[in-house]
């Protein structure tokens, strides 16, 4: 592989990417409103309901709002990931992943391509939410806007690459349904999106132990400790690890040798 | 010039096979395409044209037999062999929420092809099919001729000397289809490009077409229609075709 026709390439991918987002208003729009709604209207109204106590990366008391602004940067990134996830099944159903596939270049490479231009997409939403919460007075400090960043590529790869996994197992497009159901939710909710592990804790055990082994609930500390400026290596560690997991089975699963199932 | 130097089949086929799980799909598959030769691959559905389609465009891997795209094992290195082939589905590939250029931009750079190379190639390839003018359109507002007039476009984009067409005039009406057929042959004519053209329409051919009529996953007759005709002692191809794959379709 020539290094000037990879990055030729995974430019051209991820340009496409963009355009494709840029030129879907609608899908800016409900990237956007999706974790608003739930800034404006959920995390308002179980602002008095639910005190958090001082916890790191926090060093004073905080308004739940605060708290949950990590866990909706992370639910811009799932969605998005799913997103991708969906659109590489339509893709296939539609045959334009044909097109990316049968380009000459080691297929791992394409496909970590197609995901890094997902993640990309997902910062640009993560930066427009960032911008309207620093107005609604949530705000980091300013090298969080920075140090952020890595974090976002990180947990934008892990999630995309989750959803690239699903995409081999999901045939058809009305069959994707059962990913929100049974991927999104679950993983959303039991995480420590919403509410911090000791509150889980003190609820369900097994609840505990399940956002505790959420590689979602990982994201989204690693996330929150990224926006101070913090580093967390065990949510660190779990992503690697996980992107991993998600990315390898995934290049498997696009493996010729699995036959890319495509309706005629 | 010296009439010794051996030329490369831009495609070789060796015993290639093909199941999928316990059911048959291509049989010890071996024919050649010659550089510049249009190769028309005639079979009635479920013959096996999109499996082979499959397997030449490494969609699919087969574990038994060889591809050989322009002397290179697609199994031994396969980015080598695919930068060599043009490909056009018989389901269209665009993005159609994008514009002309944009598709081909994006084609380009997968093919490592940016900057005024690019632009010089889309230009090249958008005025042979008439499209320049309209390089700044949504393909969505194109019709489904000019649609595939544009996948042609792309597919010859990085200068293939292989070709593939999937049934490529499905779904076109009669003049544009004429002239896709048309366009297709010159192109081997004038531009030495290798094209295996995937269809079940007998009036696609060219009395020059080199055939391969394929059926049941199994090569029946390979040559022109003068001799496909002649060894089945048949007055025309149709009447060769249906001898042929008689039962074929409905057994698939």
């Amino acid at each position: 592989m020539k290094l000037s026709h990879a990055y030729i390439a995974m430019r051209g991918i991820i340009k496409r990417e963009i355009w494709r987002f840029l030129k879907q208003g609608e899908r800016f729009v409900a990237a956007l409103v999706r974790p608003l709604v739930w800034l404006f209207i959920f995390a308002a109204g179980f602002r008095s309901t639910l005190g958090i106590a001082i916890i790191p990366p926090y060093e004073t008391y905080i308004l739940y709002e605060v708290y949950i602004c990590a866990g909706l940067i992370g639910m811009i990134q799932l969605f998005n990931g799913m997103q991708s996830s969906l659109s590489m099944v339509y893709d296939r159903e539609m045959g334009s992943m044909k097109t990316l596939l049968i380009s000459p270049l080691p297929r791992w490479f394409l496909l970590l391509s197609k995901l890094l231009a997902g993640t990309l997409v997902s910062i640009l939403q993560v930066y427009v939410f960032l911008v309207v919460a620093w107005f609604y007075d949530i705000q980091a400090p300013w090298f969080g806007y920075l140090t952020i960043l890595p974090a976002l590529i990180l947990v934008g790869l892990m999630l995309g690459g989750l959803g690239m996994l699903l995409s081999t197992f999901v045939k058809q497009l009305e069959n994707f349904s059962g990913v929100m159901n049974f991927v999104i939710f679950p993983m959303f909710f039991m995480s420590t999106a919403l509410y911090p592990l000791w509150k889980i804790k003190e609820s369900s055990e097994w609840l505990y132990l399940f956002a505790s082994y959420n590689p979602f609930s990982q994201g989204v500390e690693l996330i929150r400790f990224a926006m101070y400026g913090q580093f967390n290596l065990y949510a660190f560690c779990y992503t690697v690890v996980c992107l991993i997991i998600f990315m390898g089975f995934a290049i498997m699963g696009y493996q010729p040798s699995k036959g890319m199932r495509v309706k005629n | 010039m010296n009439s010794n130097i051996v030329t490369i089949p831009a495609l070789e086929l060796e015993q290639l096979s093909y199941a999928y799980g316990e059911k048959v799909a291509l049989k010890q598959l071996s024919f050649s395409v010659q550089q510049g030769e249009c190769c028309l691959l005639l079979g009635p559905n479920g013959a096996g044209k999109s499996t082979l389609f499959s397997l030449i465009t490494n969609l699919f891997n087969s574990r038994q037999g060889q591809i050989l795209i322009d002397g290179v094992d697609i199994k031994k290195d396969p980015c080598q062999a695919l930068a060599h082939l043009g490909v056009v589905f018989q389901q269209s590939t665009l993005d159609l929420g994008l514009t002309v250029l944009e598709n081909l931009q994006y084609h380009a750079a997968l093919h490592g092809i940016a900057g005024r190379r690019a632009a010089t190639r889309i230009q090249q390839e958008l005025e042979r099919q008439q499209m320049h003018q309209r390089r700044h359109e949504k393909v969505r507002q194109l019709n489904g001729g000019h649609r595939r007039r544009l996948e042609i476009a792309r597919a010859l984009l990085h200068n293939p000397t292989l070709l593939l067409l999937d049934e490529p005039t499905v779904g076109l009406d009669l003049p544009s289809r004429d002239n896709l057929v048309k366009y297709v042959h010159s192109l081997s004519k004038e531009h030495n490009i290798a094209v295996l053209w995937a269809t079940h329409l007998i009036d696609e051919i060219y009395p020059s077409d080199q055939l391969v009529i394929l059926s049941k996953g199994e090569v029946k007759a390979r040559g022109t229609t003068a001799d496909i005709c002649s060894e089945y002692q048949c007055d025309d191809i149709s009447t060769a075709f249906q001898r042929l794959t008689v039962g074929a379709e409905n057994e698939a």
